[in-house]
């Protein structure tokens, strides 16, 4: 898998920080499992973190631990599945592959499913699968918002976006993506806000969908 | 402290590193032998910490310190995916307070998701020159993070350890979401450059 586009340094930072908003973490993620240049990057990210941690002002204990119990786990830690894209991060959080999705028909030739974040998480996250040679959801502007490619293709002003690649496009960005003429394209879409994801869901698909 | 001594080269550590070198060998000693007693010193010099860390990202004191101990617990159970060149036990711990902090407050307020996992398997092995470099690469992101000018430092920090947003910090700041971010990048093109011939 040849990868082009990358989540922003920023973006990553914030993951690696942990501050990173859960829709959009999950984006990074996913394209972690594909991408070893980003997440070696994140890798260095996680020594910042290490280097201020180390010295923050401690607080003491109230309690102090004598002899560790051998405590069964908790919660298993799930590893990544592999390296294809549809058996990571995603196939974890739909609880399926890929093609196994029930497909919600948004408008001609779009269809979506809305995954569902930690309760009262703000955010949106949701695949989208277009037909090919669709003009895609524009994202909003402001906030910050992630596109991963699963499957497919889609162009914009910017270049062409394969699979595995990342499009974190600034706030200020105005770009009008197209689904590759041939495969069609399935994404993974996480918006920081709700409220406008859905503004421009129903803004682009109204003369369609009357949603 | 005690293995000071191990200066590689003409280099001299700073205490931190030399600090980093005992760390991993506590954690070794966990991870081989079970050693309760390295695991106690562990607890002393790592927990006082992640309860700060955990205060720091908003969680109430009584919450800070069940979660340092359930952080340390997780670096007892785990102390056998450590692999000693693998980076540095600080970093190690760090990662795992991050996903616990993020994992449990998830839970009560929103919250994001960090896929755990990652971080936490061991890696592959890595040539014992590696390991050396791993200290001089953790030695220089701190003389970096230490020059920052102020408006780049409060950035990182506000996202490290106060655990905002981009968009979060921009608000607190009263500044454009791009320029938190432009911020974020310089810190770290200055971290990166600083580690350059490191590999």
């Amino acid at each position: 898998m040849k990868i082009e586009h990358h989540p922003d340094a920023s973006t990553l930072m914030s993951y690696a920080a942990g501050s990173l908003p859960e829709a959009l973490s999950v984006v990074v993620a996913a394209h972690l499992d594909v991408c070893p240049a980003c997440a070696a990057e994140v890798t260095e990210m996680e020594r910042i973190g290490a280097s201020l941690f180390e010295r923050i002002d401690a607080v003491p204990m109230l309690e102090t631990m004598t002899e560790p119990c051998e405590r069964s786990p908790g919660r298993e830690i799930m590893q990544f599945a592999g390296s294809r894209l549809d058996e990571g991060v995603v196939t974890r959080l739909l609880g399926r592959q890929l093609c196994d999705v029930h497909w919600k028909r948004l408008g001609f030739g779009i269809w979506h499913y809305p995954i569902q974040l930690s309760p009262g998480s703000p955010g949106d996250l949701r695949l989208i699968k277009v037909a090919p040679g669709q003009v895609m959801p524009e994202h909003g502007h402001g906030g910050s918002e992630l596109t991963l490619i699963l499957d497919g293709a889609y162009s914009d002003e910017f270049g062409s976006y394969r699979t595995g690649d990342v499009s974190d496009l600034g706030d200020d960005v105005d770009h009008r993506p197209i689904s590759d003429p041939n495969e069609g394209c399935i994404c993974l879409i996480a918006s920081e806000e709700k409220a406008r994801f859905k503004d421009v869901v129903s803004r682009i698909f109204q003369p369609l969908t009357g949603l | 402290m005690v293995a000071a001594s191990t200066s590689i080269g003409q280099r001299r550590y700073s205490p931190a590193s030399a600090n980093t070198i005992v760390m991993a060998h506590l954690l070794q000693r966990v991870a081989v032998a079970r050693d309760s007693q390295a695991f106690s010193e562990l607890y002393e010099s790592f927990a006082p910490r992640v309860k700060a860390y955990m205060i720091r990202q908003g969680a109430d004191p009584t919450t800070a310190e069940e979660l340092a101990q359930e952080t340390l617990m997780t670096v007892w159970r785990k102390a056998a995916l450590y692999s000693d060149t693998k980076g540095s036990a600080t970093t190690w711990i760090f990662t795992i307070a991050r996903n616990l902090r993020i994992d449990r407050l998830r839970r009560e307020v929103p919250w994001q998701a960090l896929p755990e996992g990652r971080d936490e398997e061991a890696s592959d092995e890595q040539a014992p020159d590696e390991a050396v470099s791993e200290r001089e690469r953790r030695h220089r992101v701190h003389e970096v993070l230490s020059s920052l000018p102020s408006d780049q430092h409060q950035v990182v920090v506000l996202s490290y350890i106060e655990g905002l947003s981009h968009s979060e910090i921009a608000e607190r700041l009263e500044l454009p979401l791009g320029t938190v971010k432009s911020r974020m990048r310089l810190a770290y093109q200055k971290i990166r450059e600083s580690v350059e011939d490191l590999k």
